[in-house]
Parts: C-alpha cells; sequence; structure tokens
C-alpha cells in the first residue's frame, strides 16, 4: 500500500501523493470506529457522518476566536435557551423516577416538550436573529473559545461521545437493520441542525480558515532556516545551474514546492501519531478480558447474558467508544481542511464509503481496518485516472470527437462508484471476512 | 366566504402536495416493505433502483419523442413506462441471480444481505450516472394543469386560487390503481396467498409446496414494477436527479416503518403519515389565520412550527418517536 503512494508521489507529484496519504490516515481512524462496533461487538452503525460532522463543529466551536459582538447581543438569549433544555431534561428524569407508568405521565411528559420547544423558540427567536445580523458575511455567529485547534480533537470525541450516548440509549435495543436505518436518520437529522442552526456555525455559510496546528506556507516560505533546508535537500540539484538569476528562480521554485510538501509532512506526523494511539490501545482492548467479553456478547449475546455479563451497558459503551474515534476523524479532517463546510456531509461519503473501508479491510482486525481505509481511499482518488486509462485503451479505435467517447471521458468521476460496488460485491462473496479476516489467539 | 378562502388554502398548499408526495413515497415503501417481508433485508439500493427505472423510462420516451409518438394532453412517459417496467423487471432478476441469490442460498444473515444490497446501491448508481449524467432532466409534456389558480379564482370569485397539476393528479390516481390491484393479487389470487405465506413462516410455506423461486422471482417483478412507477411518477412531478432520488431512500424507509415494516398496507399509509406531518409542521400558518380569525387577533410572525429546512428532519423524528414506542409501526409489522 505504501508503495503505491510512493509510486504515485514518483508519478504524479509528491505533493497529491501526501495529501492521499493524509486522508488515508484519517479514512483509517473513522474505519478503526466502525471496526471496533462492527467488529468487536457486532453493532452496526449507518451514522458515522453525524458524528463525524460533530467532531468537525468540535474544531470550529474549539479553534475560532470568540464573536464578541455576537455574545453581546444575543449570547445571553442563547445561553438562557440552553439552560432551559438543562432544565427540561432534569425535570423529565425525575418525573421519569418518581411517579409510576401510566398513561397520564406519558402524555405530560409529550406536554413538557412540545412546551419546552415553543418556550425556546420564543426565547431564542430574537437572540438569534440579533446574532446572525453581526456581520453576516463574515461571522454571524458565536464563534468559539480561541483554543489550539488540536484540542478539538479530544473534544470532538466528547461531542460525539455525547451524542452516541443519546442515540445508544434510544436505539441500540433495535434489531440489527432497523438499527442501521435509525442511526442513518438520526444522523441526517444531526446534519440538517448543524446546515440549518447558522448561530453556531454559520450553517451552509461554511466556515472557513482554521487556525492550523502546523506552520502556514507562506510564512515558511521567508523562513531562514526553511531555505537553507531546502538549498541542503537540493544541492545537487542547484549545483548544476551556473547561472546566479536562474540558480535563484529554480531555488525559489524548489522553496514553493517544499514548503507544501513540509506542511502536508507535518499533519502526517500528527495523524501517524493519533493513529498509532489508536491502533495501540485498541489491539490492547481486543485482546484484553473486555474484548473476550465483547466477542462473546457479539457471538452469543442469549449466552454472555446468561453468564452474567450485562450486554445492554456493554453495547451502549462501545457504541460510545466507536463513536467517539469517528468524532475524532471528523475533528482531524476538519483540521487538515482548515474549512467547515456543513453541506459537504453525505451519507455516500461519510457513511457508506467508511463502511466499504471496513467489509474491505476486514472486520474485527485493527490492521484490517487500517488497511480498507487505506486501499479504498486510495482506490476512490485514483479511480479516476485509471478509468479515464481504461476508457481511453478500450475507445482506442474510436475518433477523439467520437460521442460515446466524449460521453465516457464527461463522467469519469462515476467510474469511482462502480469500482467500489464492484469491489463490495465481490469482496463480500468471494471474501466475506475482508482482506485480512480476524484473527482469534486461543490461549 | 373567508373560510372557503381558508380551505382552499389548505387545499392548495397542504392537501394536494402532501397527496402527492404521499402516493410517491407510498410506492417506493411498499417496495421496501415487500422486499423485507419476503427476501428479509433492508434494501439500501431503493433509491437508486426507482432512479434507474426513472432514466429507463426517460430514455424510452426520448426515443419516443424523436420518432414523433406522443399522448396528446397526456405525457408521453405513460407510453414509456410499460417497455421501461419489462426492462427493470430484467434488471431486477439479473441482480438476484448475480448478486442476492447466492446470499439467499446460503441463509446469511439480514445484516449481510443489506450489506451486499449496499454494494448494489454504488453500482446502480454508478450506472445511472454514467449513462444520464448527474444533472436535473424534466420529461415532462403534454398539458401542465388542470385547473390554474387565475382560472379557478374567475371560477369561483375567491381570493385563494387552487392550481391542481396533470402530473399530481397522475399521480394520485395510477398510484391507486396500483396499490388496489397489488392488494387484490395478495390477498385474492392464489400465488399472492402464497407470497403471503411465505412471508409469514418460510418453513411451514415450504412444506406446503410453495415454490420458494417463484416467490422470489414474483417479488422481484413486483419490486420492478413498483420502483418503475414510484420513480417516473416523482420524477414527471418534480423532476429527475439522481441525487434527490438517492436522498428520498430516507423518507421512503422511514415510511415503510412508520407502517409497520413488512406490511403494504402499513407502508401505504406510512407514505401519506410522512407526507402530511412533513408538510403540515413546517407550512407557515400566517395567511390562514389571517383568513379565519377576526382581525385584531391576527398573527405577527409565521407561525410556523419548524423552518422548510428541517422538512427531512421531521420526518425522521417520527420514525425515531415510533422506533421508541411502538418498534413494530403503527400497524404490526413482519405480515405480508
Amino acid at each position: 500500500m505504501m508503495g503505491l503512494i510512493i509510486l504515485v508521489g514518483i508519478f504524479q507529484s509528491w505533493n497529491v501523493a501526501l495529501s492521499i496519504f493524509n486522508m488515508c490516515l484519517i479514512s483509517a481512524v473513522m474505519t478503526m470506529g466502525a471496526n471496533v462496533q462492527w467488529g468487536y461487538a457486532g453493532l452496526i452503525n449507518f451514522g458515522l457522518m453525524g458524528y463525524a460532522a460533530l467532531g468537525g463543529l468540535a474544531a470550529v466551536l474549539i479553534s475560532v476566536d470568540p464573536v464578541e459582538e455576537a455574545w453581546r447581543a444575543g449570547g445571553f438569549d442563547i445561553l438562557m435557551c440552553l439552560w432551559l433544555i438543562i432544565a427540561m431534561i432534569f425535570i423529565i428524569r425525575f418525573i421519569l423516577k418518581h411517579f409510576e407508568k401510566t398513561k397520564i405521565r406519558t402524555y405530560g411528559i409529550a406536554g413538557i416538550i412540545i412546551a419546552g420547544i415553543v418556550i425556546i423558540r420564543i426565547t431564542s427567536e430574537s437572540g438569534i436573529e440579533a446574532i446572525e445580523a453581526v456581520n453576516p458575511a463574515t461571522t454571524g455567529f458565536l464563534g468559539g473559545l480561541g483554543l489550539p485547534i488540536v484540542f478539538s480533537w479530544i473534544v470532538g470525541a466528547f461531542f460525539a461521545a455525547g451524542l452516541a450516548f443519546v442515540v445508544g440509549k434510544v436505539a441500540l435495543g433495535l434489531r440489527a437493520d432497523y438499527l442501521a436505518i435509525a442511526t442513518l436518520l438520526i444522523s441526517e437529522i444531526v446534519i440538517a441542525i448543524i446546515k440549518h442552526e447558522d448561530w453556531l456555525a454559520r450553517g451552509v455559510k461554511n466556515v472557513i480558515g482554521l487556525d492550523r496546528p502546523v506552520p502556514y506556507e507562506v510564512n515558511l516560505q521567508e523562513a531562514e532556516w526553511f531555505i537553507n533546508l531546502v538549498t541542503k535537500f537540493n544541492s545537487g540539484k542547484l549545483e548544476l545551474i551556473s547561472n546566479i538569476a536562474d540558480k535563484q528562480a529554480a531555488l525559489n521554485q524548489l522553496v514553493i514546492e517544499g514548503s507544501s510538501v513540509f506542511v502536508k509532512l507535518c499533519y502526517s506526523g500528527l495523524f501517524l501519531i493519533v493513529v498509532i494511539a489508536l491502533l495501540i490501545v485498541t489491539q490492547k482492548a481486543l485482546y484484553s478480558p473486555w474484548g473476550r467479553m465483547m466477542r462473546a456478547i457479539r457471538d452469543n449475546e442469549e449466552a454472555a447474558n446468561a453468564m452474567g455479563k450485562n450486554v445492554v451497558k456493554q453495547h451502549l459503551l462501545i457504541f460510545i467508544l466507536g463513536s467517539a474515534i469517528v468524532g475524532i476523524a471528523g475533528a482531524m479532517l476538519v483540521t487538515q481542511d482548515g474549512l467547515f463546510t456543513p453541506g459537504s456531509y453525505r451519507p455516500m461519503r461519510y457513511t457508506f464509503l467508511i463502511w466499504v473501508m471496513v467489509i474491505v479491510g476486514g472486520s474485527g482486525n485493527n490492521f484490517g481496518a487500517i488497511l480498507g481505509g487505506f486501499a479504498v481511499w486510495f482506490l476512490w482518488i485514483e479511480a479516476a485516472p485509471i478509468s479515464l486509462f481504461l476508457i481511453n485503451l478500450s475507445t482506442v479505435g474510436l475518433p477523439e470527437t467520437h460521442e460515446l467517447k466524449v460521453h465516457l471521458t464527461e463522467s469519469v468521476p462515476y467510474f469511482r462508484y462502480l469500482m467500489m460496488g464492484i469491489g463490495l460485491l465481490l469482496i463480500m462473496r468471494y471474501r466475506p471476512k475482508g482482506i485480512l479476516p480476524e484473527k482469534i489467539e486461543i490461549k | 366566504m373567508d373560510f372557503l378562502n381558508a380551505i382552499i388554502l389548505l387545499l392548495n398548499y397542504i392537501f394536494v402536495p402532501a397527496l402527492t408526495y404521499g402516493s410517491q413515497l407510498a410506492l417506493g415503501a411498499i417496495f421496501v416493505t415487500i422486499i423485507y417481508g419476503i427476501l428479509r433485508f433492508a434494501n439500501f439500493a431503493t433509491g437508486d433502483m426507482m432512479a434507474f427505472g426513472t432514466m429507463v423510462t426517460i430514455l424510452i420516451t426520448w426515443y419516443f419523442q424523436s420518432i414523433g409518438i406522443s399522448l396528446g394532453v397526456l405525457p408521453t412517459a405513460l407510453l414509456a413506462i410499460p417497455f421501461a417496467i419489462f426492462f427493470m423487471i430484467g434488471y431486477m432478476l439479473f441482480v438476484d441471480k448475480f448478486v442476492f441469490r447466492y446470499y439467499r442460498v446460503n441463509k446469511s444473515p439480514p445484516v449481510q444481505l443489506a450489506m451486499v444490497s449496499i454494494g448494489v446501491m454504488f453500482v446502480t448508481q454508478a450506472v445511472v450516472r454514467i449513462i444520464i449524467g448527474p444533472s436535473d432532466r424534466r420529461f415532462f409534456d403534454g398539458e401542465k394543469f388542470i385547473i390554474k389558480a387565475g382560472e379557478f379564482k374567475e371560477m369561483t370569485g375567491l381570493n385563494e386560487g387552487l392550481a391542481i397539476k396533470s402530473s399530481q393528479v397522475l399521480t394520485i390516481f395510477i398510484t391507486l390503481i396500483l396499490v388496489s390491484i397489488l392488494f387484490w393479487f395478495l390477498n385474492k389470487t392464489k400465488t399472492g396467498k402464497s407470497m403471503r405465506a411465505y412471508s409469514d413462516n418460510e418453513d411451514l410455506a415450504l412444506l406446503s409446496g410453495i415454490d420458494p423461486k417463484r416467490v422470489v422471482m414474483i417479488t422481484w417483478i413486483i419490486a420492478g414494477i413498483l420502483a418503475t412507477i414510484g420513480g417516473a411518477l416523482y420524477g414527471l412531478d418534480k423532476s429527475f436527479k439522481p441525487f434527490t432520488y438517492f436522498n428520498n431512500m430516507l423518507p421512503i424507509f422511514a415510511a415503510a416503518i412508520v407502517g409497520g415494516i413488512g406490511n403494504p398496507f402499513g407502508a401505504f399509509l406510512g407514505g401519506y403519515v410522512i407526507a402530511f406531518s412533513e408538510i403540515f409542521i413546517t407550512y407557515a400558518y400566517k395567511k390562514f389565520f389571517m383568513y379565519i380569525l377576526p382581525e385584531s387577533m391576527e398573527p405577527e410572525t409565521l407561525v410556523q412550527l419548524l423552518s422548510t429546512d428541517y422538512k427531512f428532519a421531521v420526518s425522521f423524528s417520527i420514525l425515531v418517536i415510533v422506533l421508541l414506542y411502538r418498534p413494530n409501526g403503527i400497524f404490526k409489522g413482519k405480515v405480508l
């Protein structure tokens, strides 16, 4: 796999190769999250998209500087609403604990929820309007805390874990395919909220220019040490050029290229740390007594239950853990892109593609998950050039302007779906356990 | 008079659109539910199969238009649908033979079949986009309106107009006919009864000599008919865009589950439940209240429960509530 990426580096460019590599790392983290749920415990979670988006939201809320004007305009209303929601939850909990289950109680709770929503809408409306009116072209939202963005990786995990707690409480009792549909639909609700609550993170207006944990290219290009570094690396190449002006131009070019490669390398380093840390933790967990228990629950729920294992609690726990990992990946993704675009969260890309990675790589095997993330993302990106090559090869006899050839060349981007689908079907048929199947050591 | 105006307003903006949208969802939901009841898996390729059927319809419509065949006031697509259905049935049987049958014979768990259907979804989506492209296509021709808003105002002398598109009437009409035939088939004919028996208890059905291959084949044939007609009607009423079809899978699932998955009648009603609640909750009632309330009590805000951005979220929330309180759906599921 690494060899393939290096080949891309040699034939296309190191920039492309590194950006593929970084996305592969992020995909690997997401896949590990899904693998913890599906491979360890057999829980099917089609809501990955929602958790990834929450991770991204965390990145925005942590790193952006607070918009003080907006806080003055409507912060009070929003805080009031937050308190109202918390109060509502506590009242409902209180009722659930202290009253017998009757029809009156059910209707009462429904009434409280409806009344609460109406009150929240009334209190929040003016505040939201005021916040969105503050300089709508650039801010129009409350902003964040102004902390370094790397913190958001942890916060994103907590956000996703919080959502997973609620979803798990609601939906985990359902049987497998219901659970798949329910989680998918809940994640759509989450995306709808992020998209349309502009005061939170600007909604579809996107947040751009997030802080970076690594240096900016522009700064690097002016830094003395970096130019020296590039000169040192390319001394052989530069010595061949005798003309001083040409030499300077070549050096400039090299510095510009080198700076973006350097930035990507920094990201790769950060992501690699996360991937390796997660790999160690998940590997340890897999072979621990806890991992054995999860497998026992997965393979025979009733027997595990009879042995005194709390299946419901363990399911909830692993659902939260897996979702938290996906949340980290979501935050990493936004960190790398430097922008948060709620409109880009689509189930095709963030749920089904990740599931293809899990299935192809091998469920229940962490190395399989990483391999799946790498292989599938690589194919996803390189599918277009590969299919273009194949189209040119198969239509070589046709003239350039032939209708079929033009049509096929135009629809090259969609061949990646075809490849994914056929790949998934083949793997499901001939290697249902994935490329690297689960290995269980019995000592 | 004001009262009549208010009713016409609701008819025009809520009732007619919701009935149309509900019919389109209902066809899809019955498709999902029949597959679930007999083949026992959640078919994630639903939306894309419908897109495929619509694409074939569009291609045949274009062919007819190019050689000058048309139905006059009715859209040409109606003529193309039967041919598209034949093609689609072929496609369904092809997919079943080369993909799903292997897992059915091996008695794979439903989750695995659902995963396989995701593979089918990817492939179908790719094929649709490669053949017809991802852009918006309109293929409606013929008379567009049955009643225009202006004509209605003149006719009745009311302030509010009522516009009824012919595609809306066609959708409702065809859905009702199709669903009646389907229920007649399932309840009265021998084949239909054998399908219901198979859905209810596979082993018992096999014991009583029902041929599973035949049941499965007929299921796919019905699925092909429903997918083509449901998709084509949606495309006629709105427009054809592969991505919208993929997204429609979600409210369709919601409708099927709300109605009790595996129960076609529940799915049929579930479609309308989802459609009506989506439109009821996101409609701004300001004008309605302006008509029925005295002037002093007129509302100042839009009187909208949720903004239209949350249209999809409404149906999903209903689904979550139903799953919580009645996991089997409003009508008990798992009986075809």
